[in-house]
């Protein structure tokens, strides 16, 4: 484990000294993603300015969600960029490489690449989530400032097992990747906005099978001493960022699977 | 050190049926036999040369030995280990060079590469430095260390390649076309460096190559496969005394109309005064040829050749 990680260490620092090599590209990318992405909440601005509110939702309160599933979103795309080039590794054979060195394959490809860039996305959600925290009166505890950090780090999870789930489905074809974009980058847009707006079999499906209202909503509701809409129970609310890592987990079993696939077909 | 017995893989092909457009939801799956019952066994320190047409199942095996692929059945035991069962243990122990990708940092340093390598083999530090300052040594690669591998010349990168690929001292070296690409003289620096390695630290090699030369100058015994199926297994000289017993002997005349008659040869070709010719040892003793020889002809230069290999190599798989 701690050579794994010193190992992660080594991969992270010639990833990014890799990208230092084109620094001027590497800043203007950067500051390119702030503004892109923050365009992205201009759009929540301007639509809460015509309606002002949604469900009883103020822009606030919606900027929390935004801002808290937006950074870890964003966390898991500066780490694990690599996923998304498996399909290329295992279409050139290059996934080969990885075989044959007596490290994780999770590991080795996550390493692969630290897209420092992306970071523009995390700044931005951090900026939304600090006027969020500014403009909201938040009754703060030691509980739920660890449960905002259970919420973050629960949803960080759940995206990287959504990473390796996409990763794995190379191994059987690489093509229609970009259907799995439908719970990542969708997923984002979706766990922006109160799970309450949508329809039924729609919250079911990011609870129970995506459980992206368990790392974001559920947790925001106890942290804004709101009534929960779905009448799921308190304590629920508190352990439900656990999904994000059982999902991982799930994730992780499954990449292993697709491997021996792999391996036993070679294509 | 590899024992290889009836090694058997299957592969499903994918084939479009019908449809002019390519777009079809019947898909048939053909399969192709890629190993078809390979034996064979290596021990340590020998330097094989593995040959055969493109899809004869020369990758196949290399994959299954090095622990990529999974095979269907047969057995395969590896210094001790079952290469798919023990990936991690097994691929420790070494060290793969393809030559027609890199395993080398792009933009990066080669020294970069060679650092993380000492991390991913989990090496000791001293021990690490040791091996490092050895290799850049032997291979002379000291000022190619600094310069980003995308600025490196081919010949120059697969010595790096090269060294990178024994940073953990791997007691078996696989390389799958490592001469492939390389202008001449560079082949004549790897080559160099493949047989030092076999020589001074005992690393059992596996080189497969279309390259002939390379087997020539490398490998004292070559297996050679064909359709899953190994149809050769043993020293050049064997297979050349298999496949025919013939010699060639060049003769430069002093007078270029002179032609040469004699039953125990048959001219192959003749250009000016150079004369190429073949005979059957078996038959006539190469000393007593050439005494008839010179005493018929004024003959300027004399060498005797054995057909090149390519030629072996392609009468061998006539016969088939």
């Amino acid at each position: 484990m701690i050579s794994g990680l010193r190992c992660y260490w080594k991969y992270l620092k010639i990833s990014l000294k890799g990208q230092m090599e084109y620094r001027g590209s590497f800043i203007l990318q950067m500051i390119g993603h702030f503004f892109l992405t923050l365009l992205d909440f201009l759009g929540i601005w301007v639509l809460f300015n015509q309606f002002g509110k949604l469900k009883d939702w103020g822009l606030e309160e919606v900027a929390l969600l935004y801002g808290t599933i937006t950074i870890a979103f964003a966390i898991s795309d500066t780490l694990s960029r690599g996923l998304d080039y498996c399909a290329e590794y295992v279409r050139t054979g290059e996934f080969d490489r990885f075989l044959i060195r007596p490290r994780s394959l999770l590991l080795q490809i996550i390493g692969v690449e630290f897209t420092l860039r992306r970071f523009g996305r995390l700044f931005q959600g951090l900026f939304v989530l600090a006027w969020a925290l500014i403009t909201l009166n938040i009754h703060w505890s030691l509980p739920k400032v660890l449960l905002m950090f259970f919420s973050i780090g629960g949803g960080t999870c759940l995206f990287v097992g959504l990473w390796i789930m996409q990763a794995t489905i190379s191994f059987w074809t690489v093509q229609g990747l970009e259907v799995v974009n439908i719970t990542t980058y969708g997923g984002v847009e979706t766990a922006q906005y109160p799970m309450s707006i949508y329809e039924k079999w729609f919250q079911n499906f990011f609870i129970f099978i995506i459980p992206l209202a368990c790392v974001n909503f559920f947790p925001m509701l106890e942290i804004l001493e709101r009534p929960d809409p779905l009448a799921f129970p308190a304590w629920m609310h508190w352990v439900s960022p656990a999904a994000g890592i059982l999902f991982l987990i799930a994730s992780i079993f499954l990449f292993r699977f697709g491997v021996r696939h792999y391996r036993s077909t070679g294509s | 050190m590899i024992l290889v017995e009836n090694l058997r893989k299957t592969f499903k092909v994918r084939e479009k049926t019908g449809g002019k457009t390519g777009f079809s939801l019947k898909r048939k799956t053909r399969k192709v036999h890629a190993l078809d019952g390979v034996s064979f066994s290596i021990n340590k320190g020998e330097l094989v040369g593995y040959i055969g047409p493109n899809g004869a199942g020369k990758s196949t095996t290399v994959k299954i030995l090095s622990g990529i692929l999974v095979p269907d059945s047969g057995t395969c035991v590896v210094d001790g280990l079952v290469p798919w069962k023990k990936r991690i243990a097994h691929v420790r122990k070494i060290g793969v060079v393809f030559g027609q990708r890199t395993q080398l940092f792009w933009d990066l340093p080669v020294i970069d590469t060679f650092d993380l390598l000492g991390e991913i083999y989990r090496l000791d530090k001293m021990e690490y430095k040791r091996t490092k300052d050895r290799l850049i040594a032997a291979f002379g690669i000291e000022k190619l260390l600094p310069v980003p591998v995308r600025q490196l010349s081919l010949g120059q990168r697969m010595k790096c390649e090269l060294a990178c690929s024994l940073v953990h001292e791997p007691s078996i070296l696989f390389l799958d076309e490592p001469t492939i690409g390389l202008d001449a003289v560079s082949k004549l620096t790897v080559r160099d460096l493949i047989r030092k390695t076999n020589r001074e630290s005992g690393t059992t090699v596996i080189l497969t190559t279309h390259d002939l030369d390379d087997i020539e100058a490398l490998c004292p015994r070559i297996l050679i496969i064909q359709e899953g199926r190994i149809l050769f297994d043993g020293a050049i000289e064997n297979l050349r005394r298999k496949i025919s017993g013939e010699r060639r002997l060049i003769i430069d005349l002093k007078d270029s109309k002179d032609r040469i008659t004699d039953s125990f040869v048959t001219v192959i070709e003749q250009n000016g005064p150079r004369v190429h010719l073949s005979f059957d040892p078996a038959k006539i003793h190469p000393a007593d040829l050439i005494k008839r020889i010179i005493e018929n002809h004024p003959v300027m230069d004399i060498f005797v050749e054995n057909p090149p290999i390519e030629e072996i190599i392609a009468r061998f798989y006539a016969t088939l």
